[in-house]
């Protein structure tokens, strides 16, 4: 008994070390499995006070390129609004609550990351502002990311500039689907895989998201065709793809809510358990 | 350890974990490099202070970093690996002599010194960056990541080291 007491007198320092180690190894393997309720993160009390302090601060520079950026987008919306209102009947908007299958919410990105090779951002709402997770995140230009983790007043995001980011998106012109996916080089570049060799592609083409997700509804801008070429074994291509969004500088973000996400997913779970 | 070493280094621990997440972090030099001059605090940290303690407080400053970042634990686990091989990384910079008190690391020899800087800045940016990129295909990336990160955390820390021991002088 003492030799063990004296053992551990004599390695105290070491057994410290292991200890904390090992603690600190399990916290990042926990980091790396797709969202599970996460110990350590952005979206608490301190950290996330001390990101909104330095936003109030910094946002200031940014000012008139987000004004400008809004009245783009404001002048893109009334567009449609325009087109819309001649081709619906008028009836249908007399009604102020059209139910729609998807809820928006806007945001501020009090912090962003994008060198890094699994990049989060953090955003200032939280549970209180009825965020979950699972949220399709976008910007006024495209697709940011997905929410991974909600404290009562901030949120996390999985970025799309994030390995374990694997995003349904498709060709516009052909609706060749496949997967988004980043190959940690370029925060500007992303990679499309998995789109079938038949597929005709040609530089410039527009990816927009697929809509096989409960995420994201279909058609969300993501980039334009930088180059491609087709992978190993020949059947697929690999794209190469210049983001829309600037992801360096994000400020307003919008958080996407499907409505029906929960019965589609029920649904698709009951098909498992009748094949079992 | 004094009271008034045990007050400069709380002070130190708070500035350096701000300093890196509100500036250093957002530097982003050439896509990816950042200096981590948070672990300045290791490297001051009095050579006759308690081994424990440093491991114990080294784990501490890389979770607060870890917390901000959003990354996990790869820094705390970098900072408690690099707290707890310091002695051994002093031993073969100094020499046997700084077990007796005798070495102080802001009047050492300027080559010895650079040696230890640079021996815990690599071996921490080594097990920091294995632990956040996690996978064997990106070892290009994570030598890469490692020795550019690296060079520039040594330069601002003996940068630091400089302005800050001509004003104590």
């Amino acid at each position: 008994m003492q030799q063990i007491i004296f053992f551990f007198i004599r390695n105290k320092n070491f057994l410290l070390f292991a200890v904390l180690f090992i603690i600190s190894v399990a916290l990042t393997i926990q980091t790396h499995n797709y969202h599970n309720n996460k110990y350590v993160s952005s979206a608490n009390f301190i950290s996330g006070g001390v990101y909104t302090f330095r936003n109030n601060i910094t946002d200031y520079f940014n000012l008139s390129k987000e004004n400008e950026q809004l009245l783009q987008e404001n002048l893109m919306l009334r567009k449609r609004l325009a087109r819309l209102q001649e081709t619906i009947v008028i009836e249908k908007l007399d009604s102020t609550v059209f139910p729609s299958k998807y809820q928006y919410y806007t945001a501020r990105v009090i912090n962003n990351n994008f060198s890094k090779t699994k990049n989060q951002l953090t955003l200032d709402r939280g549970r209180n502002d009825s965020i979950k997770i699972d949220l399709g995140v976008i910007s006024s230009k495209g697709l940011v990311g997905i929410v991974s983790d909600v404290s009562s007043n901030y949120a996390t995001v999985q970025s799309i500039l994030n390995t374990k980011s694997r995003i349904n998106a498709k060709l516009k012109k052909s609706s060749h689907f496949g997967s988004l996916i980043w190959n940690t080089k370029d925060p500007n570049v992303v990679q499309l895989i998995d789109i079938p060799r038949l597929a005709q592609l040609e530089k410039g083409d527009t990816i927009i998201t697929g809509g096989r997700s409960t995420i994201f509804p279909e058609g969300i801008l993501i980039g334009t065709v930088k180059d491609f070429h087709l992978d190993n074994d020949d059947n697929y291509y690999y794209v190469n793809i210049d983001l829309f969004n600037d992801m360096t500088s994000l400020e307003n973000v919008y958080l996407i809510q499907n409505n029906e996400a929960r019965e589609i997913l029920n649904l698709e779970e009951g098909v498992e358990d009748v094949e079992q | 350890m004094s009271n008034s070493d045990i007050l400069i280094n709380i002070v130190r621990f708070i500035l350096l974990v701000f300093l890196q997440v509100l500036v250093l972090n957002n530097i982003n030099l050439g896509g990816y490099i950042n200096p981590y001059l948070y672990i300045l605090f290791i490297v001051l940290y009095p050579l006759d202070g308690d081994k424990g303690l440093l491991i114990f407080l080294g784990f501490l400053l890389g979770l607060s970093i870890d917390i901000f970042e959003d990354s996990g634990g790869v820094h705390a686990a970098a900072c408690a690996f690099i707290a707890y091989i310091r002695p051994v990384v002093l031993k073969y910079s100094f020499g046997v002599s700084y077990e007796y008190n005798s070495v102080k690391i802001r009047k050492a020899d300027p080559m010895e010194r650079l040696t230890y800087i640079a021996s815990l800045v690599f071996m921490h940016h080594f097990v920091m960056f294995s632990l956040e990129i996690f996978s064997f295909k990106h070892t290009l990336l994570l030598l890469k990541s490692t020795l550019f990160s690296g060079l520039f955390t040594i330069i601002v820390i003996v940068c630091t080291m400089i302005i800050f021991n001509k004003k104590s002088q």
